[in-house]
This record gives C-alpha cells, structure tokens and sequence, in this order.
C-alpha cells in the first residue's frame, strides 16, 4: 500500500509541473525537466522495490466510473515495465536540463512532456479496462500533440495526422479486445477476467485484436507506417520517449492481455506473433538501410527491435502451449531482457541523434561526417549505443539475442509442424535481421560521425551541454553493464518469468562462475560476458604492448594514401545511398521494385549524367493509399444520404423500423 | 537392414536432391544437361546398391538402362542437337533463381510433411519416400520455371528419375523393370519428337543430313 | 587436483598460443600451394613471418583525418579474433574456459570483428573505404543466415551449442554416413570462403579497386597496425580451418579429462588437419575464378539452401 501512494505522489507532481508548466512562459518552463527527474527515480525505487519483493500491491480509487472505480495493481511485470518506462524519463529529462532557457524551450512541448510520463505510468498500474484505455488515449494524445509541436511544419502535421488515425484504429482494437475479455457480464476489472477466462474462439479473436491493438502502437508490420514518421518529427529527447519508451508499454499491453488475462495458451496463437514480428524484423531492416535521414533511420530500427521481441513473445507462447515451461522461460527472458536493453540503447541513439540535429542543424546522413572528431563525446556514447543495437558482444543487445536464438534452436522441440519449420526460417530471418542492423548502423556510424565532414554545419559542429552528455554517458554506461551483468538482469527477471510462464533461467550458481548466463543447463549452453570481455581485454593489452616493444614506434600523419590519388574534395566520399547500394542491389529489387536509372551524355556532351533510384513502398500502397482511397470512395457514394428529400428521409426511417420489427419478430 | 546399407542409400538419394536443385541453380543448357546426366549415374548408383541390398538382381537392368541411357545417351544426343540447332545458349526463367531456390526449400519441406504418416510403419522408408517426392516436385519445378524445351524436357526426366527412385526404395514392387524401359522409350519419343518438330521448323527438312550442312567453321546458306 | 588444474590451464595457454603461432604458416603453406599449382617457385612457407616482422620494423602512417577509432580498431580486432579462435577447441575438448565457447557467441565475437573493421574502413573518408565496408557488410548478410542454419543442424544434432560438446559428440557416434552433415559441411565451406575474402568471393592478392572486399578496407593502415590487421586475417583463417575440422573431422581430439600424451596426439592430429586443409584451399581456389560482386547472393544462397536442406532431413531422420 505504502508504494502505490508513493507512486501517486510522484504522479500527482507529474500532473502538478505539467499545470504550472502550461501557466508559464519563457525560462521558468525548466523546472519540468528537474520534477520528472525526481519523480522517475521515485517511481523507478518504487517500482525496484516491488520487483525484488515479488508481492503485489493494489488498490481501488472511488473515481472513475461510477460503481465501477479505479482499479490500479503494482504487481512484479507492472514493476519490471516500470524501471524500464522510468529509465527513459529519466534520461530525457537529465537530457532536457541541458537546453538551453532562453532559446529552447516552448510551451507547447515543455508542459506536455511530464504528462506523457504520467500517462505512461498509468498504464502500467492500470488493473481494469478503463483505467488502461484511459491512460493509453491520455499517452497516445500527450504524444500527439509533442509531435505537431512543430506544426508550422508540412511534415510535422503529415505525421501527426496519421499517427492520429493509427492510434484511434488501435485504441478501437483495443476496446475490442477488453470487451472480448469481459464477455457478457461485462466484468471489465481484471481481477474478473482472470477468474474467467474467455472461449477459445473469442479468445483468439481478442488476441487478434490485442495484437493490432499493441502492434499499430508498436509498429508491427503492416500498422508501422506513422512511425518513421511520426517518430522523427517530434523533439529529439521526446522521440527518444516515444521509441524507446512508448513502443515498450505497447509491449506491457500485449503481454498484460496474452499471457495474464487470456488464460492457458493454444499452440497456434504463437503463429501471428512469430509470423509478423519476423517480418518486421526483416522489412523495418531493409527500410532502414535505404532511409538517409538520421532519425528515420533510427525510427525503423526500432520497428525492427519491436518485431524481434513479438518474435520472442510467439516462441514464449508455443513453447507454455506445448508445456515446456523451461523453454517458455528462456523466450520470455529474451523478451524482457530485449524491451530492457532496447529502451537503453535507442534513448541513448536518439539522444545523440538529438545532440547531432543540436550541434549542425542537420539531420540528413549526407550533409554530415567527421563529428567524431569535432564532437568526441558524443561520438563515443553514439558508438557505445551503435555496436550495442547491432548486438555485439560483450555489450547487452547480444545477450537477448543470444537467449532468442538459444530459444530459436530449442524450439524444433516443439510438436507441431508449422511450428516444427518455422524454427529454421525463423532462425535465418533473426539471423538476417541481426547482419543488417550491424550493416544499418555501421552505414550511420561511419556516414554521421566519420569520414570527413560533408557540409559546413558538420565542419562547424561543437560538442553538446554538460547534461546532455550525462544523459548519453549514462545511457552508455548502462549498455556497456547491462552486457556484462545480463545474468544478474536474468535473475532479477525471476518473479516476472515465474508469474508469466511458470519458470525461470537456472541460476548462475550452476554454472561455472557466478556470472554465466545458463539457457536450459550449463551442458547445453553457456554464455558469459564477463570472462569474454576479460578475454578480449587481456589480449588487447598484450598485443598493445607487445607490439609497442617490438615495433617502430613512430607515427607520422600524412595525406590519405587513396591509391595513390587523394582528393581534397569530401564529396568523394562514400554517402549513406552509396553505402546502401550493394544491398539495394541484393535485396531492393525483390522487396520494394528497386530500380537505378543512370542517363550518361555521349561523349563530348557537357551535360552531367543524372542517376536516379526509384523505391517503392509496397505496404504503403496495399495497406494505407489502398484502403484510405477506398474510404475515401465510399465516404463520396454515401455522401449522397446528405442530400435526399424530406420524403426519402422518411421512407429510410420507415424501411430500418419495419427491418428491426422483422427481427425483433424472427427472434422470438 | 543394417544402419550403414540404410546410410548408403540415403547418400544417393540425398545426392540426387542436390543435384536437382543444382539443376534448378543453372543458366546453361550445356550444364542443365551436364547435372541432369550427373543424377541420371546417382540413380543408377543408388538402383545397384538397392538391388544388392534387396538381393534383387532384376533391378540391376534397371541400374544398367538408366546409366546407358539416361546418364549417357540422351545427354550426349541432346548436347549434339543443342550445338547443331545453334539453339539459344542461355536460359529464360520466369521467376529468378532466389525464389525459385525458396520454392524448391518449401517443396522439401512439404515432402516431409506429406510422408510424415509413413513414420509409424518404418522411419527408412519414410526417409527415402521423402527424398524421392522431393525430387518429383522439383522436377515439377523445373519444368514450369523454365521457357526452353529442352530444360522441360529434362525437367519431366528428372520427376522420372525421383519415380524411380520411389519405385525402386520399396521392397518387391513389380514390374519396375519393365516400367523403367517403357518410360524410357516414352521419354526418348518425347524428346526426338520436339526436335524433329524444331528441325522441321527451321530448316523444313527432317532430313538429319541437313544438319551437316551447319557442322564446324563453314556456314552454307542454302 | 592442483596438478591437474595446472595442467588444464597450462593446456588452455597453449592452444592460444599455438593457434597464434600457426596462423602465419598456414597462411604461408597456402600461399605456396598455390604459386606452385600455378607453376611459380612460390615464397619460402616460413615468409608471412618475415612480413609481419617487416611491418612492425616499419613506421606507421596515418592519414590526417583519421580518429582514435582507426588507431585503435587494429588491436581490438586483432583480440577479438584471437579471442574467438582460442576458444575453437583443437587439439582437445576439455579445456578450462571450454564451456565459453558457444557457437552463436563464436559467430558474434567475428561479427564484431568484421563491424569494428568496416568503421575502420569508413574512419579516413575515401571512397575505397566506403567500397570494402559496403561489400563486407553485405557478404554478411547473406553469410550470417546460413551460419546460423549450419549452427541450428549441428545443435539438433548433437543437443548442444557447445563447440566442445558438439566435437565430443560426433567423437562418440560411430562413423555413419549422413547426408545432413555433408550439406552443412558444404554450408560453412562456402560461407568460410566468403568470410575469409577467398576466392571466389574475393581475391587477397587483388590490387584493383573494383575487385577488392577487405583489401580496401584496410588500405590506408602501415605498419604495425597492418601488421596486427595481417595477422588478424590469418588468425579468421586458422579459425575457420579449426571449426571445419573440430565439428567434421573431429577425430584425435584429445576428450576431456585427457593426460599430456592425449593432447600431444591431439596436437599432432590437429596440425596434420590443418595442413591438409591448407593443402585443399589453394587447389579450390586456383580451379575457380573470382564471381562479380552482384554475384555473391547466387553462391551464398547456395551455401544458405545447403544449410536448410540439411536442416530439414535432420528433421526427417530425427522426427517430430
């Protein structure tokens, strides 16, 4: 009980400086930054308390509906979610106490942003239907109105007119599916629907539904098309909420309602969740590489983390429907582990996305390069959060790869046989998925950051505020941790995975140091990160220091060798669509059309060659133009009920009564 | 049977899988017709080990007439014909060799799927009926991927190829002997019936001599 | 006890440092191979020792526009590979730090080798840098789907992602001819020879812009950095030969548990296997030519329908 009025205050202040904040004007706009610092750490201690406890905490509010009120549960996955929610703020709004007062800060972002937060919140400790849908409208609108704060901008209100659109289809979803689960009676508290879980045909209906719902919000494949949009568009530190952040409460949804209220699992329930996510994980890829806008970039990456962890969610599915629940474990911990890690590194790679627009005013990968040199710290963190996404060990996006693919080869175990063969495709496009992320931020990396620089706002950069370093360095060092200490982060999962699917990972104490991060049993598969890194280290250093013993310790800088033939211009250069053309070439053609076009003068012409890509964007058309055009035809075919006589109006009332008294009469 | 006769076996026909996607992975005819001649000497591999193990000497003819003519003669006809006729080198597929790869892994995979009931009798026969159907629809395959005659052709002699090598996997089928004879005549009147049309067509003549008229350097315009 | 764990540790040493101190002769061997299948006398088999010690000799210089990332990369490559490669078991299976060496984590530990090279190759702002980055990271993409095909026949087979446990394993099957094993060999041969820039997916002899992968990643290094970036790409070789050998040919590998004379057999063992395929590379190699870049999906997609097909008659020989 104590926590959940802990946890209120701090909402109560969210709710506080997001009032004052919208009273106020100019420099006094600051003090949201410091009050949602306070009060994520609040909720985060909170929330940390309640997970290592592994006791729920509820409680019931007189408002809301009446008769009904307000159900809020603080239980171990609400509390899981919220560390993760509550990092982010956290982050951002360190990251916020560096703007600058005079210049950045705006009434309509500033007041709007610990509303967000407690919005988020909210959803988390919701425990009936109401509360939930309340809070996620009140989260989907405070995101809405941070992403047309810039409405001045064409852009900025494309995005936010179809994140609108994308939010309504998913909170209408949603309705659908709690009112799936409450069923007849109408019990919409989720004590309720736990105690009575629905039939399975409207069970998979509500999970269809569910994954709609918490997919458009997501970005699942095909409802991810507001995200690259609207992602970018709002402020930097805001997007990195929105990406890192908002995506996992998506997730929070799809787990509250799959694996909580819709009781025992059927096997096939797995297939939508794995179909999909795999999908996405692959297209949000190719997407990404071919984007050469940092923060859209980053956008679609994040549809891509979104689909590896629908993929690990379908394999937790098919391995508790099948009752393996030591399988279930390791998928469900690959999940988690990802929503945790991913909410680190893409808040720390927006925010230096952030850093970067800051610094340049650029966001376009082809007007910059060489910051590495011009913004040092920045460029370690952005690095730091690079060669984390991409998975590499010894930092932490590896280590729920490499639980999602130890459940990956575990799962031919299961009986089924769509299951059976799907673990081998599902293997090859995970695979695939994690050599593109590497290609995708190895392209941004090396375009952005080195090189030399592309245009004089790259060569005229500066390195960012204090705050904002300390936002990404913390971010950094969290990433670089949570590699090295992802078993004790398994463990900690442990009330979670017990509540979910009924087992967890087998501690390290079996296994050969107390740090090993054990699959199924330490015969079978080990992986441990810090005698790695220790590895790697040690051999670092000797090989540093023996090489300095025997070798010729002079370095001399010079021109760049360049085969011999040096260009003075930076536009030589590769650009991020020159790095992108192998694999335009590879995979382009059998996912979007892609087709290059160079007209090249005959000789002796003075006219430049032109060299032109066309891309096209098959799930745009089928899935958005498609349909929008199709409402839009017969949104103009109706139109004409606006325009019938007085007697036409009458004979429609007439038919509809004497339709409704003809069933009324069937019927009984 | 022993595990290692069962292993042997299982590497010929495993072979032969491989071969018909090497089939499908080709652009020359010169070299669809070169691998085709390859699986047609894997079949008869695999039909003598069969008929050692089974101690079923009349299969041993079926071994024979599959190398002679199908690992030999008709390849050494067809790549003639090909070189005379000058008939284009490469080949047109509809779809290109990606996805017609995927498709021929998902007919695999359907295979198994499919021959799956037959575990509860025998896990070896289901084994060899798997690789044998997978063989039959990649030749299927083939056939309709392709817009040249002469890999349809091939195509249909390799979906015989995998019936034979289903025929021959079951113990005490009758009269496969026979079968295999008269599928082979089958297959020879098909194929120098599309090129008496062809040759008809080009050169209004069936007359074989008139293809000399086109042999080495010297081109005759008559 | 003590005795035993100071000869496990002892043991452990001395397959990093052997695999480090044979790298350059492997090297070397190939390229004798070859030079003499293309009827040239060839360099003496001890020269990539004599040109690693010529570039340490050798000043190092660095474009102007290079970061600490390029100064840096070399050696981190250099540890990762190392890394990798000493955890492969050679000559025995038992090892100390055996139970590390996890398949999927061996394959990442070379991925971020590969990522750390190609920014290095992004770092000085050349085109040829761009050109090698570009190509790597796009032979990764088609490689890494069919490794992790081959990894998911070896761990059905066996039980285990284990590199130790997947050796011990096909130590103690009888000898049995299966077609699964032979397709994945296939697999990571080609996925091996696309890793290892070999021909035909790329030439390491190459001056030409237009045909080079990671020659023109690592074109602006001299010195001791090439050096270390050299011996690091001997290092990927010895590794891959290693793997190849321990999960197909595991024969001799001294078990766990082993006494000295067990590893010294195991020793010799593993240097005979590696000299034979040191031997059967360059024989490859010389017999194709080099494919155009737009090509490599073909040929790795081949390596990636191998792997498939070898995963789905393990599912009909294992059942479901």
């Amino acid at each position: 009980m104590p926590e959940l009025f802990v946890s209120g205050v701090a909402l109560g202040a969210l709710a506080v400086a997001a009032f004052l904040a919208a009273l106020t004007r100019g420099p006094a706009l600051a003090l949201v930054y410091p009050v949602s610092a306070l009060a994520a750490i609040t909720l985060g201690v909170v929330d940390l308390r309640v997970l290592l406890a592994g006791a729920d905490v509820a409680a019931r509010l007189p408002i809301g509906l009446p008769g009904i009120g307000l159900h809020l549960r603080l239980d171990s996955l609400s509390a899981f979610f919220g560390i993760v929610i509550n990092g982010g703020v956290l982050a951002a709004s360190v990251y916020g106490m560096g703007f600058d007062r005079a210049k950045e800060l705006t009434p309509r972002v500033e007041p709007l942003f610990p509303l967000f937060a407690a919005a988020m919140n909210l959803v988390l400790i919701a425990d009936d239907a109401y509360a939930f849908l309340f809070s996620w409208e009140l989260m989907s609108l405070a995101s809405w109105a941070l992403v047309v704060a810039r409405h001045t901008d064409p852009e900025s209100r494309r995005a936010a007119h179809l994140y609108l659109i994308m939010a309504a289809i998913g909170t209408a979803a949603l309705l659908f599916a709690f009112g799936g689960l409450a069923g007849p009676a109408g019990g919409y508290a989720f004590d309720t629907v736990r105690a009575h879980p629905p039939q399975p045909t409207v069970a998979a209906l509500v999970l269809v539904a569910a994954l709609v719902g918490c997919g458009s919000k997501g970005g699942l494949i095909p409802l991810h098309a507001w995200l690259p949009l609207a992602h970018p568009a709002a402020p930097s530190h805001v997007s990195a909420l929105m990406s890192g952040v908002m995506t996992k409460v998506a997730i929070y949804g799809f787990v509250r309602i799959a694996f909580d209220l819709l009781g025992p699992p059927i096997w096939w329930w797995a297939l939508p969740p794995i179909i999909l996510g795999a999908m996405t994980a692959v297209l949000g890829l190719l997407y990404a590489v071919l984007d050469r806008d940092l923060k859209r970039v980053l956008a679609y990456s994040t549809i891509e983390n979104v689909g590896v962890i629908f993929v690990a969610l379908g394999l937790a599915l098919a391995f508790s429907a099948n009752g393996q629940p030591e399988g279930a474990a390791v998928a469900m911990a690959a999940a988690l582990l990802h929503v945790l890690n991913h909410s680190w590194f893409k808040s720390l790679l927006f925010l230096g996305a952030g850093a970067v627009l800051h610094a340049t005013g650029r966001r376009d990968l082809d007007g910059l390069g060489g910051l590495i040199h011009r913004m040092p710290r920045t460029a370690a963190f952005f690095l730091v959060g690079a060669l984390a996404i991409s998975a590499l060990p010894p930092l932490n996006g590896f280590v729920s790869e490499w639980l999602l693919f130890q459940a990956v080869i575990a799962a031919p175990a299961l009986p089924q046989a769509a299951l059976h063969f799907a673990s081998p495709a599902i293997g090859a496009m995970l695979a695939l998925a994690a050599a593109l992320a590497a290609a995708c931020f190895v392209r941004v990396y090396g375009t952005a950051f080195l090189g030399r620089p592309r245009s004089a706002e790259a060569a005229g950069a500066h390195d960012v505020p204090l705050a904002q370093q300390l936002a990404m360095g913390g971010l950094a060092l969290l990433c670089i941790l949570g590699g090295l200490m992802g078993s004790v982060l398994a463990m900690a999962l442990a009330p979670v995975l017990d509540k979910l699917v009924g087992a967890a990972l087998p501690g390290p104490g079996s296994g050969p140091t107390p740090f090993s991060l054990i699959a199924f049993d330490p015969a079978r598969s080990i992986y441990d990160a810090p005698v790695i890194a220790l590895f790697v280290a040690i051999a670092s250093l000797t090989t540093l220091v023996v090489v300095h013993r025997l070798s010729e310790r002079r370095t001399r800088r010079g021109p760049a060798w360049d085969c011999g033939f040096p260009d003075p211009s930076p536009a030589t250069q590769y650009t991020a669509s020159s790095f992108a053309q192998p694999l335009r070439r590879v995979y382009g053609a059998a996912a979007f059309a892609a087709q290059e076009t160079v007209v090249m003068p005959p000789p002796g012409d003075m006219r430049p060659a032109r060299f032109s890509v066309v891309v096209v964007d098959h799930l745009w058309r089928v899935f958005y133009a498609a349909p929008g055009r199709a409402v839009i035809g017969l949104s103009e075919r109706l139109n004409v009920l606006q325009f019938l006589t007085i007697r036409r109006y009458l004979v429609l009332m007439f038919v509809t009564l004497v339709i409704l008294l003809s069933i009324a009469a069937v019927t009984t | 049977m022993s595990r290692l006769q069962f292993d042997v076996a299982h590497l010929l026909a495993g072979g032969m899988l491989v071969l018909s996607f090497a089939l499908l992975y080709q652009d020359r005819i010169i070299a669809v017709i070169n691998v085709f001649a390859l699986q047609a000497i894997a079949l008869s591999l695999s039909v003598a080990w069969q008929a050692l193990v089974q101690n079923a000497p009349h299969l041993l003819v079926t071994a024979a007439i599959a190398l002679v003519v199908k690992g030999f003669v008709v390849p050494f006809f067809l790549q003639r014909i090909v070189r005379a006729l000058q008939i284009h080198r490469g080949i047109e597929q509809v779809i290109g060799a990606g996805p017609t790869m995927l498709t021929g892994l998902g007919l695999v995979a359907l295979s198994i799927l499919l021959v799956q009931p037959v575990g509860e009798v025998s896990i070896y026969v289901r084994e060899d009926l798997a690789f044998a159907l997978a063989v039959i629809l990649l030749g299927l395959l083939l056939m309709i991927t392709r817009r040249n005659a002469v890999t349809q052709v091939i195509g249909f002699m390799s979906l015989e190829n995998g019936l034979v090598l289903a025929a021959t996997g079951a113990k005490g089928m009758p009269l496969v002997v026979e079968i295999s004879v008269a599928f082979s005549i089958l297959i020879a009147f098909i194929v120098f019936g599309v090129f008496v049309f062809r040759m008809r067509e080009r050169f209004d003549t069936v007359d074989v001599s008139a293809l000399d008229r086109f042999r080495g350097e010297r081109r005759d315009v008559a | 006890m003590t005795r035993d764990l100071v000869v496990q540790f002892l043991a452990q040493g001395a397959q990093m440092t052997l695999v480090l101190l044979i790298a350059p002769l492997a090297v070397g061997v190939v390229r004798r191979v070859k030079a003499r299948l293309m009827r040239r006398q060839g360099p003496p088999l001890l020269q990539a020792y004599l040109d690693l010690a010529k570039l340490l000799r050798k000043e190092s210089v660095i474009a102007e526009g290079a970061s600490w990332l390029f100064r840096s990369a070399p050696y981190l490559i250099f540890a990762l590979t190392w890394v990798a490669a000493a955890l492969v078991p050679s000559f025995a299976s038992g090892l100390m730090f055996n139970w590390a060496a996890d398949v999927v984590a061996l394959v990442a530990l070379l991925g971020a080798a590969r990522a750390l090279l190609a920014l290095a190759g992004m770092d000085v702002g050349t085109s040829f840098g761009g050109i090698g980055s570009s190509r790597e990271m796009m032979i990764a993409t088609l490689a890494e789907p069919a490794m992790m095909l081959i990894v998911l026949t070896l761990a059905i087979a066996a039980g285990t992602t284990r590199l130790a446990g997947v050796a011990d394993f096909f130590i103690a099957e009888p000898f049995a001819v299966r077609v699964s094993m032979a397709l994945s060999l296939i697999a990571l041969v080609i996925v091996a020879l696309a890793e290892n820039a070999r021909i035909p997916v790329d030439n390491p002899a190459t001056h030409l812009e237009l045909t080079m992968v990671h020659e023109a990643m690592v074109l602006e290094y001299s010195g001791r950095h090439l050096a270390v970036i050299e011996a690091a790409a001997a290092l990927k070789l010895v590794l891959y030969f290693s793997l190849i050998v321990c999960l197909f040919v595991p024969f001799g590998i001294a078990g766990p548990d082993a006494g000295i004379p067990a590893f010294g057999l195991g020793v010799l063992a593993y240097l005979a296997k590696l000299l034979g395929l040191a031997v059967l590379l360059p024989i490859g190699e010389t017999s194709v030519a080099k494919m155009r870049v737009f090509r490599y999906p073909l040929f790795v997609g081949s390596a990636f329908a191998a792997a498939a097909l070898a995963v789905f008659l393990l599912f009909v020989s294992k059942g479901f």
